[in-house]
């Protein structure tokens, strides 16, 4: 069978843009040391920088936890003067962790180990890991002390474990790419955002939603829709509680992606929810015309709820809003108004330059420091939010050196590349991978060649680029490709885009989580790849070479890197020849087929391979195509 | 093995039917002619006095419900979901909501229903393929979208993490940790006809009803399968009662207290591990053999819905609650172990003799029919 070529997504949206309006932007803005242009004296050393995401204080205010992703630790500061009093190692690429309301524990989710650890407080040190669902990004104790909740990335759900022994009782459906969990003022619901969008129609507007949990039953009562929204961040609430806040994305992926001056590809901006606001959620734009706010992530409330600090990544600040005068302009439009570029100038009090790659933002218990961790520059900013400046810059301990890697990683987390720095690579590839929608991305008519996004992972060797194949190398896709049909503005210089496809090619393949421990594979397993290496039919009959699975997908990563027609050419796409996707981690990438037609594996075979183009299937039972694609999950 | 492929089709069709054909309405109760008014029957006080009385009140579309006919009633705390030819509703605090193909349902009919206890979910057999409603949001598996067997979904039951769902071509089960499809027909399982009309699914045990090939256990514990079937073969005689399953066309099955109960159009039957015990109308109070569906409510007791009303049988008597076979007119009867009968009154009783499904609140009863959803509101005063 020759099975799958379209389960490749090759749209490597913004991957080719990173590098040529950095000095561009750069200029534009001022104090901000971390982020010139190309530095000297790169090191081609694999370093381990702190790269902090996430800070909490200690309910007294003495401490601050910060949660360091790439030094995979919690470091614990004195909260006047930053100084470090313990570094406690937790599980690998830490996402998020929270204090039990008695500030007695930590709770710190291990993304790539499946973990919850739990520190102690008074000694600094983990006392208990607990294994839970699959990436876990955030973890949130409920006010009794009873549950401990999880939210999982990749099994899109919200673990409910037994906060005392961590005994997984139940798992709560929840959006997909679970990520972040927020609890109201008075502890009695948990908020769910999520990274990826919902399952939605082929080429309809993205939809997302944020889960609302009642804390006590630990039941889902209620999904808060969010349309037109892709991916969810962190959640923000008034003292109240009668204003919910989530910073968000909302893309506007169903049209030609190829002229950011005509107004842009996303639009950044904050989900307004809760009574403050009315029965439905008000979207708002953080972006003003030629100053956007790309990737919004960190949302804080100042305790005397005079501002809103949020962070955009993307664009390596914080927008500082008059919280009051936003509420009043809300209720004199009360209808969402994302797209009105204009709005921000009722609302929007300052844009502070801070580090690379902004991320967690909080509020000192005082209300006189704002802080945020800037992820990629191994800083945290500190703000006073009475002048909105940044009144120090805390340096945490990590290698002074910039390494190519990291220089790399830089390039593709910031904005300042593109036209007017609305986007970067990982507006399209969140946290390094992908983000469930199908684009149209270049300039030969509306809906012509529409293309799935597809994960980067592991994408080192799996040449040639695009869906049709026509880029040799990435420094071609993520050169000139990017450059003139994304950023829409000038190159990168040579060693940038060196720096940011050595980045690119370091990717590793996040661990499966449907293998086995040992990699043995189970009964229905071992069935499917069977039907995957088989050569000869269920009647019988010789498959020919091309039509057999493993031909086209061969090789570790399951693809042979060549072009086959599998009779899924839409009329409106110009070419049926489409590149053999790679198979890594394909469970967890719906969308399928070059124009993510297909919602599910499943769907590849059920409806759109009548012919048996796409692989010699027809002849299956669904036990057997089950058995395949339990298979398929394992790659 | 026996085949019954012709008349399954042709009893699946009545399963679906808007009105009981087997057994009509003028049909004589079989023990009739032992009926005394309650003030003068042989059947003991202490009997009658035993027998659960409720006060129903009868749902249609008259009063919010998506449609008359329903298939299934599931209770959720305080909240009511009832399954109908047109729709899914909710009843929650005195207002019916439908869910419709348009908020996603896989299809408008929903012939089954079942809770995830854990989690507040609740899953719907539809004959579209299986829904899963969590908070207001709808997801749909299908043949074509997911590992589900076939679209059309005649039962669903929930245990742990396991969803376990009865359809038109063998069962299936969902993993919903693991997201894997796990399918049982006849390559895999003694199942010899694959339609499969009815689960209850526990830690311990799983249960299907399959159309012509009677019961099919499933041991969650050595992951073995077994099979029950009618001794007396293909006919509807009963050549041995009482020693093993009544009939080969099971309809419903409920596994309660390590007890099975099964329900067929022929009878039905109770099953301990060790004993099987039959009703049929011409030996118990069962008001027709013709039946929809049994739910155990313990090892002892269970409640039939049948073609010719609501059944109760507390482990020795039974009752019997429906609008009168003669003239419509509220009608409850009390039949004691030896037989004797006696007519209680009362001035309410099911919307319709032809019962499809039933759920518990607490005392009170919710029952499925051919037309209407009727609530039983446990009588305290007697």
């Amino acid at each position: 069978m020759s099975a799958i070529v379209q389960l490749r997504q090759r749209a490597w949206l913004p991957l080719s843009v990173c590098l040529v309006a950095a000095t561009f932007f750069a200029v534009l803005r001022s104090g901000d040391d971390a982020r010139a242009a190309t530095p000297a004296g790169r090191s081609g050393e694999v370093l381990t920088y702190a790269s902090p995401v996430e800070m909490v204080f200690s309910p007294d205010g003495a401490r601050l936890y910060v949660l360091c992703q790439g030094s995979d630790e919690v470091r614990v500061l004195d909260a006047n003067t930053f100084t470090l009093i313990q570094r406690i190692s937790v599980g690998h690429i830490p996402r998020g962790f929270s204090l039990s309301p008695d500030g007695a524990r930590l709770f710190v989710a291990n993304s790539w180990d499946d973990m919850v650890s739990v520190i102690d407080t008074r000694s600094l040190s983990v006392v208990a890991t607990w294994p839970v669902g699959a990436e876990p990004s955030n973890v949130v104790e409920d006010r009794s002390g009873k549950y401990l909740f999880v939210a999982n990335r990749i099994s899109n759900d919200v673990a409910v474990l037994n906060a005392q022994t961590g005994e997984e009782l139940k798992r709560l459906a929840a959006g997909r790419g679970a990520s972040y969990i927020t609890p109201s003022p008075d502890g009695a619901r948990l908020y769910v955002s999520h990274v990826y969008p919902n399952s939605t129609p082929h080429r309809t507007p993205p939809e997302s939603e944020i889960t609302v949990i009642d804390a006590a039953r630990a039941t889902v009562v209620d999904r808060i829709p969010l349309h037109d929204i892709a991916h969810g961040f962190h959640i923000a609430f008034s003292r109240d509680g009668r204003l919910g806040v989530l910073a968000e994305l909302h893309p506007k992926n169903l049209v030609p992606l190829a002229h950011l001056e005509h107004g842009g590809a996303f639009v950044d901006t904050l989900m307004l929810f809760g009574p403050a606001v009315g029965s439905r959620p008000v979207e708002i734009p953080l972006d003003e015309l030629e100053r956007y706010a790309a990737r919004p992530f960190g949302v804080a409330i100042a305790p005397d709820e005079s501002r809103l600090f949020v962070s955009s990544g993307g664009s390596e600040m914080v927008t500082v809003i008059d919280l009051p005068r936003l509420l009043r302009y809300v209720r004199l439009h009360p209808k969402s108004f994302a797209e009105d570029l204009s709005a921000g100038a009722n609302y929007v009090v300052a844009r502070v330059a801070v580090g690379n790659d902004p991320r967690g933002v909080t509020f000192d218990p005082s209300g006189r420091r704002a802080l945020v961790a800037n992820r990629l520059s191994d800083t945290i900013s500190v703000i006073d939010p009475r002048t909105s400046r940044v009144a120090r810059t805390v340096h945490l301990e990590s290698p002074k050196q910039l390494s190519v890697l990291r220089h790399g990683e830089q390039t593709f987390y910031t904005a300042r590349y593109s036209f007017q720095g609305q986007i970067g690579c990982a507006n399209c590839h969140i946290d390094s991978t992908f983000d469930g929608l199908q684009w149209d991305l270049e300039p030969d008519g509306f809906g012509r060649d529409i293309v799935d996004n597809r994960p980067i992972e592991a994408v080192k060797d799996t040449e040639p680029y695009k869906w049709n194949g026509g880029n040799p190398n990435l420094p071609t896709e993520c050169g000139p490709r990017t450059e003139k049909y994304f950023w829409r503005s000038e190159n990168y210089d040579d060693l940038t885009l060196t720096d940011l496809v050595t980045y690119i090619r370091s990717l590793p393949a996040r661990p499966n989580r449907w293998r086995l421990p040992g990699g043995e594979l189970t009964p229905a397993q071992e069935r499917g790849k069977a039907i995957f290496e088989r050569s000869v039919d269920k009647f019988g009959k010789p498959i020919p070479e091309g039509n057999r699975c493993n031909f086209c997908h061969s090789g570790p990563k399951g693809t042979g890197q060549k072009s086959f027609d599998v009779g899924t050419k839409k009329p409106t796409d110009n070419s049926g020849l489409l590149d053999t996707p790679q198979l890594t981690n394909i469970a967890i990438t719906a969308p399928y087929l070059h124009d993510g037609s297909a919602q599910s594996l499943e769907e590849i075979w059920t409806i759109y391979n009548p012919e048996d183009k796409h692989g010699r299937t027809n002849d299956l039972t669904k036990d057997e195509l089950n058995d395949l694609i339990e298979y398929l999950r394992t790659r | 093995m026996k085949k019954f492929t012709l008349l399954s089709s042709s009893i699946a069709i009545l399963l679906l039917a808007s009105a009981p054909l087997a057994f009509p309405d003028s049909a004589p109760h079989p023990a009739s002619h032992r009926v005394h008014a309650a003030s003068a029957a042989a059947v003991a006080p202490a009997v009658l006095a035993s027998m659960p009385r409720y006060r129903f009140e009868n749902f249609t579309t008259e009063n919010g419900l998506p449609d008359n006919h329903v298939y299934s009633v599931l209770v959720d705390g305080d909240r009511i979901w009832a399954g109908t030819d047109n729709g899914l509703g909710l009843y929650e605090n005195g207002k019916w909501k439908a869910y419709t193909t348009a908020d996603g349902l896989a299809h408008r009919a929903v012939l089954s229903l079942a809770l995830d206890k854990r989690t507040g979910d609740v899953w719907a057999a539809t004959l579209g393929g299986l829904s899963r409603i969590s908070g207001g949001r709808i997801d749909t598996y299908t043949q074509l979208n997911s590992g589900l067997s076939n679209d059309v979904v005649y039962g669903v039951s929930v245990t742990g993490e396991q969803v376990w769902v009865a359809t038109a071509a063998g069962g299936c089960m969902l993993n919903l940790r693991t997201g894997e499809w796990s399918l049982f027909n006849e390559r895999n399982t003694p199942m010899i006809e694959i339609w499969v009309y009815g689960v209850s699914a526990t830690p311990a045990k799983v249960y299907y009803a399959v159309w012509g090939s009677g019961i099919l256990e499933y041991d969650q514990k050595t992951h073995a399968w077994d099979k029950y079937e009618d001794p007396d073969g293909e006919t509807e005689m009963v050549l041995f009662k009482d020693q093993g399953l009544i009939h080969e066309i099971t309809t419903s099955v409920s596994y309660v207290d390590n007890v099975l109960w099964a329900a067929t159009y022929f009878g039905d039957s109770r099953y301990d591990g060790r004993y099987w015990h039959n009703f049929l109308t011409k030996d118990s109070g069962l008001p027709s053999n013709f039946t929809n569906v049994v739910k155990g409510v313990d090892a002892n007791r269970a409640w039939f819905g049948t073609d010719k009303g609501l059944a109760y049988y507390d482990g020795k008597n039974w009752a019997v609650y429906r609008p009168s076979l003669k003239d419509g007119k509220p009608e409850m009867l009390v039949r004691d172990a030896e037989g004797h009968v006696a007519r209680v009154p009362v001035t309410t009783a099911p919307s319709h003799n032809y019962i499809l499904n039933i759920d518990f609140q607490g005392n009170d009863i919710w029952v499925a029919t051919e037309h209407g959803l009727s609530h039983g509101i446990f009588q305290h005063d007697k």
